[in-house]
């Protein structure tokens, strides 16, 4: 148990899946360690969900390989999904079925699922969900943010090492986003490794403490959360009577300036420190008002290594 | 490396027998069906048209004229079962196994609970046994709809008593119930073979209509196909050949001929289908 949990959650080498010329997902090395809320972030049809696909064993990849809980999937398909709960791209049910007789539908598929047990576990998975009023309700009378909370019901059927949740709040309300957040760190603080896919940045920047950022089927960034806000550059904000002044000094310097009037921003570049750039503007004879240095959020990160925003990249 | 994977040997969790709460689930499902209920009223409906239709005539049916066994109706209520079996099967019955079959794979695909069931995992072979097990058990509910309602309908609107065989020999109301429970199973296994060619479509496709659809043409083409005397050497191969072969079933003594020939010819199409199904399913990439 000891060895196993050293090794990521998670891990894909060189993964790769084409359909017809197009490369879905293009030679990713994905690496979650066990017990962090991980982020996968990127926006529409990027490869978010064929990479959740192929970790899940539902489409064969074309090249490289992929470790669950430190299986070979698909091999180990049968030992591994067991303890893998997963809501992948929305939630699906059998509209002429209650929500508690879709629940008990799936966990019958689960052969290491106990028959004994199967009513009590619906019955808490629904309650975790806040669906108990509904449970006896046919889905097809089910609003979408429903829907999306029996989704996730299905992926706590039983206790899972991992859990991996495409777009969890997709269709909720503020609050069933809360109380999905709440949730996420809950089962992390019972030790499940939780991998959401998302592109609401906020969300992921307050559960997440990893992210990985996919563009185009390319994986372009992955690290801690600190990491990834570090590695956008940070900048520092100017506030001075003297922009003509400051500019000449901080362009001596070697920054890039933005900005005009008053607030003059740039990026940090490495070497120099923040007090050293106060330091030379004020013995050049600039009055400065106000100096910061901002972290950039995920969101400026994502924008950078993204570019397109959220479209749709063809 | 070796030795690390060793002692990281995942933590083995128990494991309940076989698994045969899936199949219980799948049979509930599909019996929890408006649609399937639907269906096996459709298929009750037809013996007892025809029960209604010969009571309210007064003219006789000339031996002959109609469906086989029609002229008999009147003399022995049981036959309606015989009459309503033989019309139903060129069509009716295909039909409603067609959208059992049909919609095995292509109909989990369509909702997207597929990759719920696969994802939990349910197992590809293990899955695909599990519908096809379910598509047979609709095939023995609509043989047996077809004749319990024909015995029903003769029973409350004709004379039953002893009958009389397509041989001159009389049978008594038991064994002729229990000629009638055969002939349901013949017309099981007879649509078994069809309900295999279903399972294998439906992995084709993720629109069950679609799958419903081929299925129900293939049946009436092989029909037509088996009419055609220039055909004679496909014959043989047509997994319609014997469906209407259940006579030798109310002959006396039982000639147990076409229902081995049927067995043989109908386990050769499961075998062939469900093992096709079974390598297309195994690798397909579910992505709906």
């Amino acid at each position: 148990m000891s060895g196993a949990s050293e090794e990521p959650a998670i891990e894909t080498r060189g993964l790769t899946k084409r359909f017809g010329r197009q490369a879905a997902v293009d030679n990713i090395d994905l690496a979650v360690p066990r017990g962090a809320v991980f982020g996968f972030l990127g926006p529409n049809g990027s490869g978010k969900t064929t990479t959740i696909r192929v970790m899940l064993g539902l489409a064969g990849a074309t090249a490289g390989s992929v470790r669950v809980l430190g299986e070979e999937m698909p091999a180990r398909l049968r030992e591994v999904l067991p303890r893998v709960g997963a809501l992948v791209e929305g939630p699906a049910f059998y509209p002429f079925l209650s929500g508690a007789d879709n629940l008990r539908r799936f966990d019958t598929a689960d052969r290491h699922a106990p028959t004994r047990t199967r009513r009590a576990r619906v019955a808490d998975a629904l309650e975790r969900v806040g669906l108990s009023h509904a449970a006896g309700k046919k889905v097809r009378a089910y609003s979408l943010g429903m829907k999306q909370r029996l989704g996730i019901a299905n992926a706590l059927l039983m206790p899972r090492d991992l859990l991996v949740l495409d777009e969890p709040t997709n269709g909720l309300d503020p609050q069933g986003t809360r109380e999905v957040r709440h949730l996420v760190r809950s089962l992390a603080a019972e030790g499940t490794t939780v991998f959401v896919s998302s592109h609401l940045l906020a969300e992921v920047e307050q559960i997440c403490t990893h992210a990985a950022i996919m563009s185009a089927g390319r994986l372009v960034a992955q690290g801690t959360l600190e990491s990834m806000r570090r590695s956008g550059r940070a900048r520092m904000k100017l506030t001075t009577p003297d922009p003509a002044d400051a500019g000449r000094v901080l362009r001596g310097l070697g920054l890039g300036l933005e900005g005009d009037g008053e607030q003059l921003t740039a990026p940090l570049v490495d070497g120099l420190l923040p007090e050293q750039i106060v330091a030379a503007l004020v013995a050049e004879g600039v009055r400065v008002r106000g100096f910061a240095v901002e972290n950039s959020t995920l969101e400026e990160r994502f924008v950078a290594l993204t570019g397109e925003g959220f479209d749709v990249v063809q | 490396m070796s030795s690390k994977q060793a002692d990281s040997a995942p933590a083995v969790r128990r494991r309940s027998a076989a698994g045969w709460a899936l199949l219980g689930s799948e049979l509930g499902v599909l019996f929890r069906r408006w649609r399937t209920w639907a269906m096996l009223a459709a298929l009750a409906a037809v013996p007892v048209l025809i029960g209604l239709a010969v009571r309210l005539t007064s003219e006789d049916i000339e031996p002959g004229d109609g469906p086989p066994f029609l002229d008999r109706v009147t003399q022995n209520g049981l036959f309606i079962a015989l009459t309503g079996t033989v019309v139903s099967i060129p069509l009716f019955l295909p039909l409603t196994v067609s959208v059992a079959a049909g919609d095995t794979i292509a109909g989990e695909a369509n909702l997207g609970t597929l990759r719920y069931l696969l994802a939990a995992p349910a197992g590809r072979i293990r899955l695909l046994a599990v519908k096809y097990a379910a598509a047979v058990a609709f095939c023995i509910a609509a043989a047996l709809t077809l004749v319990a309602a024909g015995m029903l309908v003769g029973v409350v609107l004709f004379p039953v008593g002893p009958v009389t065989l397509l041989s001159g020999d009389t049978i008594g109301v038991g064994e002729s119930v229990l000629r009638l429970l055969l002939v349901a199973a013949y017309v099981s296994l007879s649509l078994a073979g069809l309900a295999a060619i279903g399972l294998f479509i439906s992995t084709l496709t993720e629109v069950p209509v679609g799958a419903m659809a081929a299925t129900a043409v293939l049946a009436v083409v092989a029909q037509i196909l088996g009419a055609l005397p220039q055909l004679d050497w496909l014959h043989p191969w047509l997994f319609t050949e014997h469906w209407v072969g259940f006579a030798d079933l109310i002959r006396q003594p039982i000639s147990w001929d076409s229902f081995g020939a049927n067995a043989l010819l109908q386990g050769g199409y499961i075998a062939v289908f469900c093992a096709l199904a079974g390598s297309r399913f195994a690798t397909k990439d579910v992505l709906a």
